[in-house]
C-alpha cells in the first residue's frame, strides 16, 4: 500500500500513531512492510492457508462476535442434505461435472429451497442448473430464499456455522508453516491481534490488492477474508471492512458503468440469449424479489428510457430487445483469441496498452496483427500501436512488418487537465475535474471521439431492421467551443437521471418500471440532485466531520460506508460509543448518526416483514445487508458462485508443490486455453523451480505509458530488474547489477539482477522455495525514456471462473544468469524448455 | 535582510563573517525577488490526480495557455495537499514532449506512419464500423436471437471518466458489440 497507495498509506501510518497494529501479509519486504509492525513473508498463492487457519482459530476457540454473527449473517441456516463439502469428495464440491469442468449449484442450496414452486427464481431450483460465472449474473448475484429454515444454537450439523467449523478444521497453525513459510509465533501474533481487535469496542480492518483478486482462486480469496470479517463483526462499521485498493483513477468508475462485457450500468447483467428472451425473463430470473433487487425492473427500465427515450414503451419491453445477448464468456482473453482466430475484425484500444499490460503479450500481439483495422487512443504511441513496426516478434523473426494487414489509426487523447468530468476513486466517490486549458494539435477526450464517432455513425444509417437501436438512441448532448466537445455535466446528469417532469432526480427509491423515470446508472442517482453535481462538492476536510459528506458524492446516496446499519447492535444502538456511526434514534423515529444510513430511514429495528412482503418491505429491522436476498451477511454462499459454496485451497495452476489439503491440486473449475497460443508450465516442474511474482514500483504506473515518458519518473526507476535473494543469487551465480534470464513456457526475457533480502527463500512442505519478484512497467517503445523487456510476456492465460481475472500473481519461472539471446536464439531456449518440461 | 551596501547583504560574505548557511544568510535579493510560479497562474483549476484510485486532490495553474505546475489541494480530506511521486510528477505527464499530438495512420502491410487529418480519420473510422458491422452481424446464433456483432471489439476505461465509460457503453451497445472491456478484469 505504501508502494502503489501512498497518499492514502498516511490514514495506516496515522491509525498506527494512535496504537493501531498493523500486519502486512505479501512476499516481498516493501516500504509498507518497513512502516508495519510486523512483516509476514508468504508463498504467493497460498493465502486461503493463512486465512482459512485465521478462521478456524477464531471457530475453535469460540471468538466469534456472536451477537453479531446470530444477527446478522446466514450462520444459523440450515443447508441442503445433498450438500458434500470438499472433506467429503477430496478437493471437489458436490455437482462438479468433469466433462466440462463446471458445477451444478443445486445441492448447496439451503434446506428446503431446492425444488419448491416459489423458489423458481431461487439458484438451486430447476431451471437453473447452469453454473455460476461472469455471463450469468449482474453483481445482484444469485438469490437465497429469505426466509430459510435455521438453528440459532449453531449446533445443527447442517447449519452454515458447523459446515464452517469442519470445513476449516484442518486449516491450522502447523499448515501455514508448511505451506505459506509463515511460522507458527507469527502466525500467533496475527491470530491474537484480530481477535483482540473485533467486537463491540474494536475492529479489525483488511485491505488487500491485485495480490489477492490476480488469482485462479481469486474470487475465492476475497471470500475468506469475508468469512473472517463476519464471523468478527467487522462488516458495516467504522475501522472495518475489506478495502479494495484500486489501481486506476476510475476503475470502479468503470466498473459502476461498465466498458465490461458481463454488466450493464449499475451491476445489472447483459441479457444472455439462453436465458432472457424478452423483458419479462430476464426480470424473474435477475435476482430475488426480497431486498433492493427486488426493483431491478425499475432500476433496467429507466436506464432502457435513458438509452432509447420515447422510442421505449411498454408496448415493446422499453426496447429491451435491443441489447445484445452473451452466449458466455466474452472477455479480454477469449476476444483475444477471436482476434487470432479471425472472427474479431476491429479493435478499440483506450487508454490502454494491452501489448505490454495483459498477460501473455505475444498471444495478444499475434492478435492484433490479424485485425483488420485498430484504432488506438492514448497520450503517446503505445507499444499497442507500434507493434507492428517494432514488436519482439519481428525481432524473433515471426513476424515480418510487411505482411501485418492491420490498419492502424493512432488518435492522441486530451490529458486529465485538459477536459473536465468525474473520476469515482476506490472509496466510490465521484470527484468532478475542472478543466483547465484545452487539449493541444489533435488530441480530444474520449467523450468527444465517442460522440461524434457516434453522430458519424448514425449519419450513416439505413433503414434496415439492424440499424433501429442506433437510429433510437438518445445521442443528443449540448456542444462547447470550436472543437464542439459534448457536455460532461450533461452526460453525468443523464447519469443521474430524471422524472417524469424532466428535473433531475434526488434518490433511486424514486425510480419507477412503469417507463415515467429515465437514469443511466441507478446507483449513481442523486449525484445530480437538485440539478446541482454534488461530485464538484469542495468543502475543505478541515471543516467538516472525519467522514467529511461535503466533499464529492458516494454512491450510493452519498453514503461513506456501505451497509452501515450492521454498526448498530440489533436493537439499534451503537456497539459501544467509541465505535458509535449510525444508530435508532427512538423519539425521532429514524436512523441518524454522522453517515447517510444505508437502510430505510424510518423502519424500525423491530419491524418484522409480512408473509407477502417484496422488496426492502421483506426485510427485517435487524437486515443490514439489504442488497441480499435475505438480508443477510453469507458465510456461506447457496448459490452464485463458479467454484464452489466455500473457499478451499488449491494450488496455482503453475506451482513447485503438491496440494497436500486435497487430491486436487488446482481449481477444478478454472478457466484454461487448450491452444498453441497459450502454454502452460507443467505443476512441480523441475525446468520451472522458482515462484514467480509481479508487482508495481511507486514511480511508475502500470504498463509504463503514463510514467516511462516523464523524465523524473523514468530517472527514479531506470530499468527493469529482478529481485532475488542473496542465497538464490549464489545458487545460481547471480551478481547484483548484473544480468538474469528469466525463463516461462510463454516468453524468455532478460533484466537487471537485485540481490536482496526483501525476497526470502521459504521453507515450504520440508524444502526451500526460491520466489523471484518483477514489476511488469518496461516495454520497448511506447515514448519512454527507459525501456526493457516485457514481464507480463512470462504470464500464463489461467483465469478465475467467477470473475475472467488471470493468474499473474504465482507462477513458475526458470532463472539463468546472463543476458537472454537474441532473435531466433531465444525462440530455439523456449522451445528447448518446452521439450523438457513436457519430457519431465 | 541585514543592512548596508551590496558586498555586506552578499550571502557569502554574511556566511564568512559567521552567520548560518542554512537559514537566512543564505538569501540573496534575487531569493528574494523569486515568486512561486502558482501566484502568477491566470487560473487554478480543481483536479484529481490520474494515476491510482486514492483520488488525491490536485490544482493545476495555468497561465498564458500552459500548465505551469500541479500541487496536492490541501482542502481535500483525502489527501491533504499530498501527493507521491507519479502525482507529484504529473505536469511532466501533461507537458512532455513525447506527447502525440497528431493523428497518425498505418495502411495495411505499410513500412511507415502516415500523418492524417482528424476529421478524415473519424470518417474512415465510422465507415469501418459500419461496414464491419454489417458483415459479422449476427442475427441469431444457435437458433436463439442474439442481435450482436462478433466483430468489433473494445478494450479501455479504469483511465477514463464516469461520462466517458456511459457513452462508450452505450455506443457500444446500440451498435451490438459485446466484446467491450477494461482494466478492472485485468
Amino acid at each position: 500500500m505504501a508502494e502503489c497507495h501512498p497518499v492514502g498509506f498516511q490514514w495506516v501510518v496515522e491509525a498506527k500513531e494512535r496504537g493501531a497494529r498493523v500486519f502486512h501479509v505479501d512476499p516481498r519486504f516493501t516500504r509498507t512492510s518497513a512502516l508495519a509492525d510486523r512483516h509476514l513473508p508468504i508463498r504467493a498463492g497460498s493465502d486461503i492457508v493463512l486465512l482459512g487457519a485465521l478462521i478456524n482459530h477464531v471457530l475453535e476457540g469460540g471468538l466469534d462476535f456472536r451477537e453479531y454473527v446470530l444477527a446478522y449473517t446466514n450462520a444459523a441456516t440450515l443447508v441442503s442434505e445433498d450438500f458434500r463439502d470438499t472433506e467429503d469428495l477430496d478437493g471437489l464440491f458436490s455437482g462438479f461435472d468433469p466433462e466440462t469442468r463446471s458445477y451444478d449449484p443445486r445441492s448447496w442450496a439451503y434446506e428446503g429451497t431446492g425444488d419448491q414452486p416459489t423458489g423458481e427464481h431461487v439458484e438451486g431450483g430447476l431451471h437453473h442448473t447452469l453454473a455460476a460465472g461472469p455471463d450469468r449474473y449482474g453483481a445482484g448475484g444469485a438469490a437465497a430464499h429469505p426466509r430459510p429454515r435455521t438453528d440459532p444454537t449453531l449446533t445443527h450439523p447442517r447449519c452454515v456455522y458447523q459446515i464452517l467449523k469442519r470445513h476449516f478444521a484442518r486449516y491450522t497453525p502447523e499448515l501455514v508453516e508448511r505451506l505459506c513459510g509463515i511460522s507458527r509465533a507469527d502466525f500467533a501474533d496475527l491470530a491474537e491481534a484480530i481477535t483482540a481487535n473485533s467486537g463491540r469496542e474494536r475492529t479489525t480492518a483488511w485491505v488487500y490488492s491485485v495480490g489477492w483478486t490476480q488469482h485462479t482462486v481469486g474470487a475465492q480469496y476475497i471470500r475468506t477474508a469475508s468469512i473472517l470479517q463476519l464471523l468478527l463483526g467487522n462488516m458495516g462499521r467504522p475501522g472495518g471492512g475489506i478495502l479494495a485498493l484500486r489501481g486506476h483513477a476510475s476503475i470502479q468508475g468503470s466498473t459502476d458503468i461498465p466498458t465490461l462485457f458481463n454488466i450493464l450500468p449499475g451491476y445489472l447483467a447483459m441479457p444472455n440469449a439462453h436465458r432472457h428472451r424478452d423483458l419479462g425473463q430476464y426480470l424473474e430470473l435477475e435476482g430475488g424479489d426480497t431486498g433492493f433487487w427486488g426493483h431491478r425492473s425499475s432500476y433496467l427500465v429507466s436506464l432502457l428510457k435513458a438509452w432509447w427515450g420515447d422510442a421505449a414503451t411498454e408496448a415493446n419491453d422499453y426496447c429491451f430487445g435491443y441489447l445484445p445477448r452473451l452466449t458466455g464468456d466474452h472477455s479480454h482473453y477469449t476476444t483475444v483469441m477471436g482476434q487470432i482466430d479471425g472472427t474479431v475484425k476491429g479493435y478499440f484500444v483506450i487508454g490502454e496498452n494491452p501489448a505490454v499490460g495483459s498477460s501473455g503479450g505475444r498471444a495478444q500481439r499475434l492478435g492484433l496483427a490479424n485485425l483488420d483495422w485498430l484504432v488506438v487512443r492514448d497520450m503517446t504511441l503505445v507499444e499497442t500501436a507500434t507493434f507492428w513496426q517494432d514488436g519482439p516478434e519481428l525481432a524473433t523473426g515471426e513476424q515480418r512488418t510487411e505482411d501485418i494487414g492491420t490498419e492502424v489509426f493512432f488518435l492522441p487523447a486530451a490529458s486529465h487537465v485538459e477536459k473536465e468530468g468525474t473520476f469515482t476513486n476506490t472509496q466510490r466517490l465521484l470527484q468532478w475535474r475542472e478543466k483547465a486549458l484545452d487539449p493541444p494539435g489533435d488530441c480530444r477526450s474520449d467523450l468527444w471521439f465517442y460522440y461524434h464517432l457516434g453522430k458519424l455513425i448514425r449519419q450513416r444509417l439505413t433503414g434496415d431492421e439492424t440499424d433501429r437501436p442506433l437510429r433510437d438512441l438518445t445521442w443528443d448532448y449540448p456542444e462547447h467551443g470550436e472543437h464542439r466537445e459534448p457536455s460532461a455535466a450533461a452526460v453525468l446528469r443523464e447519469i443521474n437521471g430524471v422524472g417524469p417532469d424532466g428535473r433531475a432526480l434526488s434518490s433511486s427509491t424514486q425510480l419507477r418500471p412503469d417507463g415515467s423515470t429515465r437514469c443511466g446508472c441507478w446507483i449513481y442517482c442523486g449525484v445530480y440532485a437538485d440539478e446541482v453535481n454534488h461530485a464538484a462538492r469542495r468543502r475543505p476536510g478541515r471543516e467538516q466531520t472525519h467522514v467529511a459528506p461535503e466533499w464529492g458524492w458516494a454512491w450510493p446516496a452519498n453514503r461513506r460506508i456501505l451497509y452501515n446499519r450492521a454498526s448498530a447492535d440489533p436493537e439499534g444502538r451503537p456497539w459501544s460509543e467509541r465505535k458509535a456511526y449510525v444508530w435508532w434514534d427512538a423519539e425521532l423515529g429514524e436512523w441518524t448518526g454522522l453517515d447517510v444510513p444505508d437502510f430505510e430511514r424510518t423502519k424500525p429495528p423491530d419491524y418484522r416483514p409480512p408473509d407477502a412482503a417484496r422488496a426492502e418491505a421483506a426485510l427485517s429491522g435487524t437486515d443490514p445487508f439489504i442488497m441480499q436476498s435475505d438480508g443477510k451477511g453469507w458465510l456461506y454462499v447457496p448459490a452464485g458462485l463458479a467454484d464452489g459454496p466455500l473457499p478451499a485451497h488449491y494450488e496455482p495452476h503453475e506451482s513447485p508443490i503438491r496440494n497436500p489439503l486435497y487430491g486436487r491440486q488446482a481449481n477444478p473449475a478454472r478457466r484454461t486455453y487448450d491452444r498453441p497460443e497459450s502454454p502452460y508450465n507443467p505443476p512441480e516442474s523441475p525446468r520451472f523451480p522458482y515462484v514467480l511474482t509481479t508487482y508495481r514500483l511507486t514511480e511508475h504506473h502500470t504498463a509504463g505509458a503514463m510514467s516511462r515518458p516523464l523524465a523524473y519518473l523514468a530517472e527514479l526507476q531506470p530499468e527493469l530488474f529482478c529481485e532475488v535473494s542473496p542465497r538464490l543469487a549464489a545458487e545460481l551465480g547471480l551478481a547484483n547489477g548484473g544480468w538474469a534470464t528469466i525463463v516461462t513456457t510463454r516468453a524468455v526475457l532478460e533484466a537487471r539482477v537485485l540481490v536482496t533480502a526483501r525476497v526470502r527463500p521459504l521453507r515450504v512442505q520440508g524444502r526451500v522455495i526460491h520466489q523471484v519478484g518483477l514489476p511488469y512497467h518496461w516495454g520497448w517503445g511506447g515514448g519512454g525514456l527507459v525501456t526493457g523487456d516485457v514481464t507480463n510476456d512470462l504470464l500464463p492465460l489461467v483465469l478465475d471462473p467467477n470473475v475472467y481475472i488471470q493468474e499473474g500473481k504465482a507462477m513458475t519461472c526458470d532463472v539463468r544468469p546472463g543476458r537472454r539471446p537474441r532473435g531466433r536464439a531465444a525462440l530455439d531456449l523456449l522451445e528447448m524448455y518446452r521439450r523438457d518440461s513436457s519430457a519431465s | 535582510m541585514s543592512r548596508g551596501g551590496w558586498l555586506a547583504r552578499w550571502p557569502v560574505i554574511r556566511q564568512l563573517k559567521g552567520q548560518d548557511g542554512r537559514s537566512d544568510a543564505a538569501r540573496s535579493a534575487r531569493t528574494d525577488a523569486l515568486r512561486p510560479r502558482t501566484e502568477a497562474a491566470d487560473k487554478v483549476a480543481r483536479s484529481i490526480c490520474p494515476y491510482c484510485a486514492v483520488g488525491c486532490g490536485q490544482l493545476v495553474y495555468v497561465k498564458d495557455g500552459r500548465v505551469t505546475q500541479i500541487e496536492g489541494d490541501p482542502d481535500s480530506p483525502i489527501s491533504r495537499g499530498r501527493l507521491c511521486p507519479k502525482g507529484s510528477a504529473s505536469k511532466q505527464l501533461v507537458t512532455h514532449p513525447g506527447r502525440q499530438t497528431q493523428v497518425l495512420y498505418r495502411r495495411p502491410y505499410g513500412t511507415a506512419w502516415e500523418r492524417l487529418d482528424l476529421d478524415t480519420a473519424m470518417d474512415m473510422i465510422a465507415e469501418r464500423v459500419v461496414r464491419t458491422r454489417r458483415e459479422t452481424w449476427q442475427q441469431t446464433h444457435d437458433g436463439m436471437v442474439v442481435r450482436r456483432t462478433l466483430g468489433i471489439a473494445g478494450l479501455g476505461g479504469a483511465t477514463l471518466d464516469d461520462e466517458e465509460n456511459y457513452l462508450m457503453k452505450k455506443l457500444y451497445t446500440a451498435l451490438g458489440a459485446i466484446q467491450v472491456e477494461n482494466q478492472a478484469r485485468i
